[in-house]
């Protein structure tokens, strides 16, 4: 008897829509043209990617000429801020938060070796920023601002607008990782004035090895990837055809269903998310209540740890994941959490719930009811819970 | 996902000897909320044969698996063969551990040490802090770090990583893991002269909880102020202040010569206190 998946980890990686895969299929087979080739045969394959470019276009509300196609959320973010930088070499300061993907952390911490200042901006209990702090961070030679517009672990949906305006009065660039906010919530670039944007392709229901990165008409660009002339010579390399008319498609089909994430789907997160919290004692939701993606629930459950829950759940073919410490084979929990301040006692019990528009309401039924019992399992085998372990502090929080 | 063998997920998923036992005579705890795994091992000792073990684990998934492990190979055994179990005897019962997951069975092995001493009368949780503290994030002591590197013959600092979690965390002990490598690498297998061990985190931690309780809190609150316990790594104890406190203009020195002093007299003279927000 094979088990049902409850797939609630969508901000790790989504389902290909079924209408996505359709239109890009033929791409595998008769339409394996280059589109680079002379002969009319390579050049229909052209057309499409054109028409996948003016998709993504729309649904960003942008021009299709400041979209480059590329291989992941990964490249965007390494692309836009080696491109911002080396555009303007006289400029070695840089700031970002401490909430950022790795994608994005990482290049700053080996650009702080090599020389350059960062600034990494703090965040409060919920994970929200200080926009005082934004403004007294920038000075005469910051190059580039790096925001994210939602956290990928708590689902925290930064003031991008607010954040625009006060780079923008100082002159530098701004780029924002939208990998997880493209697709969940809307987005108009024509009236958002960031310079660099970045995007995913498979977080938004089309395959993984496509993304995109906007950058907006006028700005200084270098490439990251040069031998050829792809994408007007901003991105050399054969395109991934099948991949990029897939993006196009999957973006049509996320605007037509913005609606619908940020009422059925929000409303299914919001039924799990209370659910799970008035039925389990000694919970907390981690991130900010009130700005955060309509798919997005982190919830603590003091006492237990997070990999544990996660193999219990497993087993029932429930899927998400977790911030503690011994999911990712490191020692210390996620650097999201410990930016926030989120107490030992709950840092390693954290379980990140993410839907998508699949997620049924059987779904956050089968959640709802099996998820008691596994905490109240490991909480059992826990020493902490049962009187004779240690009497925590109170949370205040 | 972890690689875990069979032995492994049957003894996560149907831990074995899972509890505690109400007239235990040897108990040991070691671990703590903050590291993300604890363990604390109940064992009733007669004629000086182990006649029945329990435990109760906080940690993943291996942790609970190594936790019930001991409690298995425990059960039986004389007082004298029970101290000759290594961490290595925990992690081959289980058909090997991910070599990231081995400090799970350093854990078992710690307990059973701290059971084993608490069943002869030493005060475990009054051990005055020596040995050195090599790791401040993970509160590991050289002398547990040269135990690690000679039983399981460690060749890296990865590898004591691994082990014993020293160096997992800000990283600034890598250096002094290093020279331990290379001190017990380059020495023969002599036997270090016994030292006391340190107070253990999860001793630690309690002792810092009750302190706030019994000792700061009382007193704040006479003036109107309180205090929360944030976070405990190592030796540095976070706290927020609260209530009156939080505007006061001399907070500071409440928490330097009043909640640090206090916490350093009452459990430990390395305790540093940071104010965070909370």
């Amino acid at each position: 008897m094979s088990q049902r998946t409850v797939y609630l980890d969508n901000n790790a990686t989504t389902q290909v829509a079924p209408e996505v895969l359709e239109e890009m299929l033929p791409f595998f087979s008769e339409l394996y043209g280059n589109p680079s080739s002379m002969h009319a045969f390579g050049g229909q394959v052209g057309h499409s990617i054109d028409e996948a470019r003016a998709r993504v276009a729309a649904g960003l509300g942008c021009e299709p000429g400041e979209i480059l196609f590329n291989a992941c959320g990964t490249e965007g973010d390494n692309t836009a801020i080696h491109s911002a930088l080396s555009a303007q070499p006289d400029k070695r300061h840089i700031i970002t938060t401490r909430v950022e993907h790795p994608a994005v952390l990482t290049v700053a911490q080996k650009l702080e070796k090599r020389g350059y200042d960062v600034t990494y901006l703090g965040v409060d209990e919920h994970g929200r920023l200080d926009l005082d702090e934004l403004r007294d961070s920038l000075r005469d030679d910051t190059a580039l601002v790096s925001v994210m517009y939602a956290n990928n672990e708590v689902g925290n949906v930064y003031p991008l607008p607010e954040i625009a305006q006060i780079v923008k009065e100082r002159g530098a660039l701004l780029h924002t990782d939208a990998v997880q906010a493209v697709g969940k919530i809307s987005i108009d670039l024509a009236k958002l004035p960031v310079d660099f944007l970045a995007l995913s392709g498979h977080k938004l229901h089309a395959p993984k090895g496509v993304g995109a990165l906007f950058v907006r008409r006028g700005t200084r660009f270098r490439p990251f990837l040069l031998g050829g002339h792809q994408e007007r010579g901003r991105r050399a390399g054969t395109e991934n055809t099948a991949g990029i008319v897939a993006l196009g498609k999957a973006m049509e089909l996320a605007t037509s269903h913005i609606e619908e994430e940020n009422t059925r789907v929000k409303a299914l997160r919001d039924r799990l998310e209370k659910g799970l919290m008035s039925a389990i004692p000694d919970t907390r939701l981690n991130g900010d209540p009130e700005h955060r993606l309509p798919n997005t629930a982190n919830i603590s459950f003091k006492y237990v740890e997070g990999e544990a829950i996660l193999l219990l759940m497993d087993r029932l073919g429930i899927c998400a994941s977790s911030g503690s410490a011994c999911t990712s084979g490191s020692l210390e929990p996620s650097h999201v959490l410990r930016a926030m301040g989120v107490p030992f006692t709950f840092a390693h019990g954290s379980i990140r719930f993410s839907l998508s528009r699949y997620n049924t309401d059987a779904d956050v039924d089968l959640v709802l009811a099996e998820m008691p019992a596994i905490i109240k399992r490991l909480r059992e085998i826990s020493p902490f819970r049962n009187g004779d372990g240690p009497e925590l502090p109170p949370c205040t929080c | 996902m972890w690689e875990y063998t069979d032995k492994v997920k049957e003894y996560f998923l149907e831990p074995k000897n899972v509890g505690s036992i109400d007239d235990a005579n040897a108990v040991g705890e070691v671990g703590s909320l903050a590291c993300g795994d604890a363990l604390k091992l109940f064992l009733k000792i007669e004629d000086g044969v182990i006649t029945d073990a329990k435990f109760q684990t906080f940690g993943c998934a291996s942790a609970i698996a190594s936790s019930s492990a001991l409690t298995e190979l425990l059960k039986g055994k004389t007082i004298d063969e029970a101290q000759k179990i290594t961490n290595k005897d925990i992690a081959d019962f289980l058909g090997g551990l991910p070599k990231e997951k081995m400090h799970c069975s350093v854990m078992g092995q710690e307990a059973l040490e701290a059971a084993i001493k608490n069943y002869y009368g030493e005060k475990v949780e009054k051990v005055e802090l020596e040995g050195e503290l090599v790791c401040h994030c993970f509160g590991v002591t050289d002398e547990l770090i040269r135990r690690a590197i000679r039983e399981n013959d460690l060749k890296t600092v990865e590898d004591v990583t691994n082990f014993t979690k020293a160096g997992g965390g800000c990283g600034d002990c890598v250096p002094r893991i290093q020279e331990l490598l290379d001190e017990v690498r380059g020495q023969a297998h002599t036997e270090a002269p016994a030292e006391k061990k340190p107070l253990t985190n999860i001793q630690r931690m309690q002792l810092v909880m009750q302190v706030i309780d019994e000792e700061i809190r009382p007193s704040l609150r006479k003036d109107k102020g309180d205090i929360e316990l944030v976070d405990i790594t190592g030796t540095v104890v976070q706290v927020a202040l609260r209530g009156a406190c939080t505007n006061c203009p001399a907070s500071q020195l409440t928490l330097t010569d009043f909640v640090q002093k206090t916490l350093r007299e009452l459990v430990d003279p390395d305790i540093v206190v940071k104010e965070v927000s909370a």
